[in-house]
């Protein structure tokens, strides 16, 4: 089944071993745990923070051959949204740095209950003083005629949501099939039918009961989450079963039972969940629903435990990751000693969830059950709100929140720990403007967990803030809280919010171009255009809140303006960063660096003599090689920038701007043996061309004369490598600084001059749809390259791309041959340190 | 080598503080700030578009960055090598750097005059 290619997630390369102790000597009692998905991987976790591993010599034995992952996380890697090695959450050097044995792609077959021995499907026979079961759950295909061939396989193109191994199956037939069909409009099917959708498969979804989510919503709220649904184009079926699957080789499509038959060639089942029990069946385990276990997660046998879903604990089944930790939690406890008489109670399942993009959140009851219960809704079908609460006795028993989930803080607050609630019931629901004191997250306690997906607790988030991450992006970014399924964003935000005191980034802004003017660059560029607005302060005049400006916006606009206005532009220096305003980089100690151009890395003696003299006259403290195959002189003082220009007589590197910067180049097909093109010359006309176009961050080029790719053109913004015959190809987003990552191939064309227009047009469509500091790695794979693509594959719009990037290359001027003579403004090149005798960084 | 330590030099004179003409308005162009020595302090002066003066300690207090290279509006000036950004109102910022010290300045007949 598996191909060659078949690649183990948070896998070792092949050949690494761990030592192992002999068993002999082994006096630490054995734990085994059967399963390694996310209740058997975190029981491990919590008996090592116990400090387990002194006590247990631990074994796991899984049925699937990776290491332990994010399993809610599926639904993103299937939605393109997540890699999977984003998703690992324990490698196996993870285990084997914590000496515990991961036993991956063993499947367990029986327990010996009498023996204490695990016999598993390799043969092998491991014995146990403690075992654990943590089996989880398959996803259950009703009995349909044709869902599985004679050999009980399902048919090909019909897939379970369940596994890594699933949805890579998934993923790679949404290249080959137009139509799906989704079995199940609960959580799973919607999330798949979500992501489906966003391949540009065309989907419908089939689901038996009368309403989406029956289990957690009631019916008025899933018919407001059906109509959601529906806007992003799936077609929903309610209330009917489908009872037949068509095609013999491959899936062709499914009837209903009333007969009606949608035709597809991918059908994805995500009617429920079964608990794994087999193995517990076979050993003489009580199993009901689950294997049923007390209070301490014990089967009947007093050496076997189970947790996570294929547990039953007092008659409940769980289907989701919250109790599962609970589980684990407790097991630990009563394993380790911690607490020996630690006891599960049963989980009151408060669910937060993003489902097929709208915020859900349900706890306890979804309608109230007895007389005197009360019930409060607010219903708004047409912004797809819909929110309610049950209360019984002055106690919250139920919420759902359908659309707007910000009051969760407060109401998961209430129903966990009963906090008591405000005489007027409406404020559960909404916040009444009358400046009464807000309750909710400032209450909360600090270890409770607000995300669930990367077990963040508040008391986390409030550390970082104290660590000095300033916004909701930074604490996201070090907590990794939110960057799940992303639905406890909101309230990862009121925390920080909280715990800064106000003193937040205000991420409401987040789609902002820059952060004073409270429009997205497309609404930007183009009320631009429309008030024929020319230059910075005429565009905060116009555009700003109250004509205010803002420092921090000035540097984005500047370059934005000279985009849109190329020579018509009308320039600030004040709109300027420093950088600009004097053409060098400034340096920590206030002097700057001077980069002189050399295109595609070529020079001459000629050049390296007056760079030499010029560094001695002006005594540059460092002349130094760059990265980027020019010479920088540092340390320079802004005093005598513009001198150094002009006894220099070379035109400007660019090396400080926003702006495409360098094209490096190898020697190609002129020196090297190798060389199949000649990638110098076609860097230096890339760099004629392009020179100090201005771009929404840097740019770095590279042309390669083959794919040795000696001048590394795979990790540049735009890489041009030969591959012989006159063909070039141009890749596009790569980068190899603090993030690394290859470009991916635009396309293969068969001339330098292809190249140039191609490169042309691409750096257009950047400039004009990037955000501002957004390299090109990170906008590549937001845009997507097909879409990238489809682009240049329309002629109207490069006719409009290669006029845009025209009139920049036509506003072209040189900086330095500008400036030297006469400064732009007085004092241009004054020094802003009067009193210190620069440069102080270190001369060498 | 310290370059905080540059920020010593920017502490006051000692002695009352006078006003001093330290140059033209027209010298700094609008949105921008130049440097003066004043009383044998170096002071950062900024003329915003709105007409407004500001005047401040030459160096940051962050590690010594030339504030009179920064960028400026009515409410902060964004030192130009690590981006805090101090208020105009008490010299504070958000990031915790600072106070600076801040200088009255005003316009007469086309000169700056600074008290330090
Ligand atoms: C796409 C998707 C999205 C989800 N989204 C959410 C969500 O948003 N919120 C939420 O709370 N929950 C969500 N869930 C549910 C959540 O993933 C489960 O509740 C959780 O994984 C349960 O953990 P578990 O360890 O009990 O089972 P699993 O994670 O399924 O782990 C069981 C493991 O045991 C292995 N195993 C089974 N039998 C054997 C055997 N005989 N021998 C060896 N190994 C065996 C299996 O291969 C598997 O790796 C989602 C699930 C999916 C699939
Ligand atoms: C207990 C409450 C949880 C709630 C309410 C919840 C909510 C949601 C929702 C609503 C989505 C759909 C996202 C979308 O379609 O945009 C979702 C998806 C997801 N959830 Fe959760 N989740 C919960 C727990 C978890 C946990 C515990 C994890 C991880 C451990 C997790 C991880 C994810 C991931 C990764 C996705 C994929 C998101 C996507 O497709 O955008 N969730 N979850
Ligand atoms: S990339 Fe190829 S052509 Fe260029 S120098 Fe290296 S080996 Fe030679
Ligand atoms: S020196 Fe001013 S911010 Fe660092």
């Amino acid at each position: 089944m598996r191909g060659p290619e078949f690649r183990v997630l948070g896998g070792r390369p092949e050949g690494v071993t761990s030592l192992h102790v002999d068993d002999e000597l082994e006096t630490r009692s054995r734990i085994v745990v059967v399963g390694n998905g996310m209740a058997g991987a975190r029981f491990v976790e919590e008996v090592l923070d116990r400090g387990g591993d002194e006590q247990f010599c631990i074994t796991v034995l899984g049925d699937e051959p990776h290491g332990n992952y994010n399993r809610i996380m599926l639904s993103p890697v299937l939605a393109g949204e997540s890699h999977e090695d984003e998703i690992v959450l324990n490698s196996h050097d993870w285990y084997a740095d914590n000496g515990v044995t991961l036993r991956a792609g063993v499947r367990a077959e029986r327990i010996d209950t009498a023996a204490k021995q695990v016999h598993a499907d390799d043969g092998s026979v491991t014995p146990y003083d403690h075992l654990v079961l943590a089996t989880g759950s398959y996803s259950f295909v009703p009995p349909m005629n044709g869902v599985r061939k004679d050999d009980g396989s399902l048919l090909p193109g019909v897939y379970g949501f369940r596994t890594i191994d699933e949805t890579r199956a998934m993923l790679e037939a949404t290249g080959r099939c137009r139509r799906a069909v989704v079995m199940g409009g609960g959580l799973l099917g919607l999330e798949a039918a979500r992501a489906l959708q966003g391949h540009g498969l065309q989907v419908e979804l089939v689901h038996a009961m009368p309403w989406l989510m029956n289990a957690q919503l009631d019916a008025e709220a899933g018919a407001i989450l059906k109509r959601s649904v529906e806007s992003l184009g799936i077609t929903v079926h309610l209330d009917v079963l489908a009872t037949e699957v068509l095609g013999t080789e491959h899936v062709e499509g499914v009837v209903l039972k009333d007969g009606r038959r949608l035709d597809c060639d991918l059908l994805v089942v995500a009617a429920g969940v079964r608990p794994h029990t087999d193995v517990a069946v076979r050993s003489g385990l009580e199993v009901e629903r689950a294997i049923v276990v007390d209070d301490q997660l014990r089967t009947d046998d007093p050496d076997v435990y189970a947790i996570g879903e294929c547990a039953q604990h007092r008659g409940s089944v769980y289907g989701l990751v919250a109790p599962a930790w609970e589980h684990a939690k407790v097991l630990a406890d009563v394993l380790t000693g911690t607490d020996p008489d630690a006891e599960y109670t049963g989980s009151r399942t408060a669910t937060k969830l993003k489902v097929a993009g709208v915020d859900v959140a349900v706890m306890g009851v979804s309608t109230p059950e007895r007389d005197d219960d009360e019930f409060l809704v607010i219903s708004e079908p047409k912004r797809g709100v819909h929110l309610s609460v049950v209360i019984r006795d002055d106690k919250l028993v139920g919420a759902t929140l359908l659309g707007d989930t910000r009051k969760v803080a407060f109401l998961t607050q209430a129903f966990d720990r009963g906090a008591p609630l405000p005489e007027e019931r409406i404020r559960l629901l909404v916040d009444l403007s009358d400046g009464a004191a807000e309750m909710g997250v400032a209450e909360m306690p600090a270890d409770s967990q607000i995300c669930n997906c990367n077990g963040v607790s508040k008391g986390d988030i409030c550390g970082a803030v104290a660590d000095g991450c300033g916004s909701v992006g930074a604490v996201m970014d070090r907590t990794r809280a939110g960057k799940g399924c992303g639905s406890c964003k909101s309230l990862v935000k009121q925390i920080v919010e909280w715990a800064a005191d106000g003193e937040v980034t205000e991420d409401a802004s987040a789609s902002w171009y820059v952060p004073g003017i409270p429009l997205a660059k497309p609404e930007l560029m183009a009320a631009i255009r429309e008030q024929d607005l020319r230059s910075v302060s005429a565009v905060f005049a116009a555009l700003a809140p109250a004509g205010k400006e803002d420092a921090k916006s000035k540097m984005g606009l500047t370059s934005l303006l000279k985009l849109i206005w190329g020579a018509d532009f009308v320039p600030q220096k004040d709109g300027e960063f420093i950088n600009d305003r004097v053409h060098a980089n400034i340096q920590r100690d206030g002097t700057f660096s001077v980069v002189p151009q050399m295109k595609g890395g070529v020079t001459t003696p000629a050049q390296l003599r007056r760079i030499a003299d010029v560094a001695e006259k002006y005594e540059v403290p460092m002349v130094k090689v760059t990265g980027g195959q020019r010479i920088d002189l540092l340390g320079v003082r802004k005093e005598d920038l513009p001198a150094m220009w002009s006894d220099l007589g070379m035109p400007s590197g660019y090396a400080y701007g926003k702006s495409m910067r360098t094209v490096k180049t190898c020697v190609g097909s002129d020196f090297c043996r190798f060389g199949l093109d000649d990638s110098t010359q076609l860097g230096i006309d890339l760099e004629t061309r392009f020179q100090g176009i201005e771009s929404p961050a840097k740019i770095k080029m590279a042309v390669v004369g083959c794919p040795r790719n000696c001048a590394e053109a795979y990790v540049k913004d735009v890489g041009v490598v030969a591959v012989g015959g006159g063909k070039w190809e141009v890749y596009v987003g790569g980068a190899a600084g603090a993030t690394v990552r290859k470009g991916d191939l635009l396309a293969t064309v068969s001339s330098a001059q292809e190249v140039m227009t191609l490169t042309g047009r691409f750096l257009q469509y950047y400039r004009e749809n990037g955000n501002w500091l957004e390299r090109t790695y990170d906008f590549v794979p937001r845009v997507g390259l097909e879409a990238i693509r489809a682009v240049l594959a329309d002629d109207e719009a490069c006719t409009d791309l290669d006029a845009g990037i025209q009139r920049s290359i036509d506003a072209y001027t040189d900086p330095w041959g500008q400036d030297a003579g006469e400064p732009a403004t007085p004092g241009q090149f004054r020094t802003s340190l009067p009193l210190v005798d620069l440069p102080m960084v270190p001369v060498r | 080598m310290s370059l905080t330590q540059t920020a010593a030099t920017d502490s006051p004179a000692i002695g009352t503080p006078t006003e001093h003409v330290v140059g033209r308005l027209d010298e700094i162009p609008m949105g921008e700030g130049r440097t003066y020595v004043v009383a044998g302090v170096q002071v950062a002066v900024f003329r915003l578009r709105d007409g407004s003066l500001h005047a401040t300690q030459a160096a940051c207090p962050h590690a010594g960055g030339p504030l009179a290279d920064g960028q400026t509006d009515v409410d902060v000036l964004v030192c130009p090598l690590h981006l805090y950004a101090y208020r105009w109102s008490d010299g504070g910022s958000s990031g915790g750097a600072g106070p600076l010290r801040l200088f009255p300045v005003r316009e007469q007949d086309g000169d700056l005059l600074v008290t330090a």
